[in-house]
């Protein structure tokens, strides 16, 4: 077609050149490029990634072994479900009795407590409920139903919110029925959820790493802190190759035994941010 | 509170120390939007044309499908898509999911739909100015859609500006099928939802204005070729 | 002189339309139409301004289905009717791919074209314009390549809609120039047209229609000494009939 290259062509020419630079693009990272150890992807909750963890930790796993580990972070729950797909090749979460069930019903190897850190109740500082009166985080979120303060509930069945629940439970409250009213049901992550209660100065649970890590703090600020029940425990766990055939087992055990070993546990240690030390290692020495 | 003075300090030190990652991300951005773009144009302009000027039974019905397609929720685009690419899908073998060719496969069935849609329109006007003397000359239906279709080549381009509008702001499907993985994955709106879950307002902003900038540009670019080609040629 | 016509063996019979009627808007433009025309030179179709002239081509080139009644040409290839309108429409491109397009529409073989559209662009002394942006020609210039396009079908029955209906005298003799060529190389000319003086230089019968129906038919030299029926005259004199 001649015509193509006529005057009147220019701008089909033009496309046809955008659609060549497109496809033209550097294929990043589509098959394994970049490491030569191969990749393998993790499910993880969000607070690992938001506070910025794998940014400090990973490349050093991965400049010793050449293997490089594609984050997935999405709530816990989500994180479960695209695992029991077998979407992925290692698991990092934060829901202890879930992940135990896991691992039962064969989707993971086994699972190992791998480092913790705690939750926190943060508010508004003007604090309605008289949260910071309280001595347990029972009494704390018995103030606030009461009060009917407002509260931004994540609702997206992730590690924060099973716990959260639990916790609602421990203080004999059932804030379903006031849902929509006090109770807000956020149903997104921890990110937006404390986004959403900084707009409008809700009480909220969350795992202290990504409140530390958090940038739009506005008025809202720690109440609530140090009970045993906010134990926050991240466990991690190799997704089994028998369910799922198409797992890469041994770079994901090298990776687990690489986070387990001490290198790995000191190096979750020394991530800090603003002074703090935002994850505690606590794997059990075999 | 200064928030958009934030984020413009923000964009600005982004372009102009011309941030390796901000480079990558707006790469690839580019290469999955505009090949999204390339393949819904290839699909929807053909099928585009079949709408405005085959004459079949349940023609009526699936031009009803295709514009009720339009209104499709990227989220469940991204889902669906994941189903088909997870391990445990049909096409899980393939390995795709939480690659850019699974944010390829994403976007483009969420902007064929757009494309198909405007090109039918397009073609279905010209049809009208065209049909007669087309007839005249013998043309069969296959020769017909693709004069209509190289005649309505400049408005055509509206049309893959619209889809391209439409993937270059998406993200629920490219967040769900890509995962947003650094350096693999992650796009412009993925990033910059990931930082307004930090809290990192400013930056996320900056995020967004650089990427009007580019959908700007991109615009600019087309339209630019779209008047003075049809200038030319006096369409 | 370039051949306009692929069989000279064409039948010597006539192109008859029997008993044509067509609906439109609830009345019957044509109604019950009965037209023969002389398989050789030039036919010219007049009559007044909404007698069915327009339709009757389109019935003729196939582009109209009529409700009752029968087209007799004998020509079964699409090609070999070819149908130039008033505005001509042509294609968002240069004269050449205009013409090229026509070639290729035609099944003309691709390595016969280009020497194909050489001749063309000579014939239709278009080789000036021919990288022009068709649509942004002159209305004499656009109506050329229309006719030149048609004539690249080598059709055996051209039909004209009014082709010089709004051009300048100057482009109303390139495109007469080119209608006797297509009727010198053998193929059937239908001519409609208002113009008395174009019917007198180009036309050999004359076919006179007045709603929807044949009001008279003569040769031509006959009937503009004088026209047989009252509705010609009528015409002639000025006075309208519809
Ligand atoms: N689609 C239509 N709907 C209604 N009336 C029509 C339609 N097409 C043609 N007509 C009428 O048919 C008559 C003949 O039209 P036409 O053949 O164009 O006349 P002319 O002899 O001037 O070329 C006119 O009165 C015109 O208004
Ligand atoms: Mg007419």
């Amino acid at each position: 077609m001649a015509s193509f290259y006529s005057k009147d062509g220019y701008p089909m020419r033009l496309l046809l050149l955008l659609a060549l630079v497109a496809l033209a693009l550097p294929a990043y990272a589509d098959g394994d490029a970049g490491a030569d150890g191969g990749f393998i992807v993790v499910q993880s909750t969000t607070s690992t990634r938001n506070s910025g963890l794998y940014d400090a930790i990973l490349p050093q796993f991965t400049e010793t072994t050449g293997i490089q580990i594609r984050v997935v972070a999405v709530g816990t729950g989500q994180a479960l479900r695209n695992a029991r797909n077998c979407d992925g090749d290692v698991l990092l979460v934060h829901a202890t009795a879930a992940e135990e069930e896991f691992v039962e019903d064969g989707y993971g190897l086994s699972r190992t407590d791998l480092m913790y850190n705690d939750f926190v109740l943060v508010g508004p500082s003007d604090d309605p409920a008289r949260v910071a009166d309280t001595t347990s985080i029972n009494a704390a979120l018995s103030a606030i139903a009461d009060s009917r303060a407002p509260f931004a509930s994540r609702g997206d069945d992730s590690g924060t919110h099973k716990k959260e629940r639990s916790l609602w439970a421990g203080a004999e409250v059932d804030p379903s029925g006031d849902s929509g009213t006090w109770y807000r049901e956020t149903g997104s992550g921890m990110g937006a959820t404390l986004n959403i209660a900084s707009g409008m100065n809700a009480y909220t649970l969350t795992d202290r790493a990504t409140w530390i890590a958090f940038a739009n703090k506005g008025d809202l600020r720690i109440l609530a802190e140090g009970d045993e029940d906010l134990f926050n425990q991240y466990g991690i766990i190799a997704i089994n190759p028998v369910r799922c055939p198409a797992v890469k087992a041994t770079p994901a055990q090298t990776f687990i035994d690489w986070l387990l070993s001490d290198g790995g546990q000191s190096a979750i240690a020394a991530y800090r941010r603003d002074g703090q030390q935002l994850f505690f290692p606590n794997a059990k020495p075999e | 509170m200064n928030g958009f003075g934030d984020a413009f300090a923000a964009a600005f030190a982004l372009i102009v120390g011309f941030d390796a990652d901000l480079v990558e991300i707006v790469g690839l951005s580019l290469r999955v939007t505009l090949s999204a773009t390339l393949f819904a144009c290839l699909l929807g302009f053909p099928l585009g044309a079949v709408l405005a000027v085959g004459r079949f039974r349940g023609r009526g019905a699936l031009t009803v499908f295709v514009n009720a397609l339009m209104g499709l929720p990227p989220v469940v685009v991204g889902l669906i898509v994941y189903m088909m690419l997870s391990r445990t899908g049909p096409f899980g073998t393939l390995g795709l999911l939480y690659t850019p060719t699974a944010m390829i496969i994403a976007q483009t069935i969420l902007v064929t739909p757009i494309v198909a849609a405007l090109a039918r329109q397009t073609v279905a006007d010209l049809d009208a100015e065209y049909y007669e003397t087309l007839h005249s000359m013998g043309a069969r239906a296959g020769a017909r859609m693709r004069t209509l279709l190289w005649d309505g080549r400049f408005a055509l381009m509206t049309a893959a500006l619209a889809g391209m509008g439409r993937a270059l702001a998406e993200v629920g499907a490219v967040m769900i099928v890509g995962g947003n993985i650094d350096h693999v994955t992650r796009v412009m709106t993925t990033a910059i939802a990931l930082e307004t879950s930090r809290g990192e307002l400013a930056l996320a902003l900056g995020l967004g204005i650089v990427l009007m900038a580019l959908s700007l540009a991109l615009n600019a670019l087309v339209m630019g070729a779209r008047l003075s080609g049809a200038r030319l040629a006096h369409a | 002189m370039l051949r306009l016509v692929t069989s000279s063996a064409a039948p010597d019979s006539t192109i008859r339309l029997e008993r044509i009627s067509l609906r439109r808007g609830g009345r019957d433009v044509l109604d019950g139409l009965d037209l023969s025309i002389p398989r050789h030179g030039i036919t010219a179709i007049m009559g007044p301004n909404g007698a069915g002239k327009s339709l009757a081509l389109r019935v003729m080139a196939n582009l109209v289905r009529p409700d009752t009644g029968a087209v007799i040409h004998g020509l079964t290839d699409p090609q070999d009717i070819a149908l130039v309108f008033q505005k001509p429409v042509l294609l968002r491109r240069t004269v050449r791919a205009n013409l090229r397009h026509a070639l290729a529409i035609y099944g003309v073989p691709r390595r016969e074209r280009r020497e194909r559209l050489g001749e063309l662009l000579d014939f239709g002394r278009l080789a000036a314009i021919a990288d022009s942006p068709a649509r942004a020609l002159s209305g004499g210039e656009q109506q050329r390549v229309a006719m030149v396009r048609a004539l690249a079908a080598r059709p055996r029955l051209l039909l004209l809609d009014e082709p010089t209906a709004s051009l300048d005298p100057q482009a109303t003799a390139a495109i007469e120039a080119l209608i006797r060529g297509a009727a010198h190389s053998g193929a059937t000319v239908v001519l409609v047209t208002h113009d008395r003086g174009q019917a007198t230089r180009l036309a050999d019968h004359i076919r006179f229609l007045h709603k929807g129906m044949l009001a008279e038919a003569a040769p031509a030299d006959q009937f503009f000494l004088a026209p047989k029926s009252p509705e010609a005259q009528a015409y002639f004199d000025g006075k309208l009939l519809l």
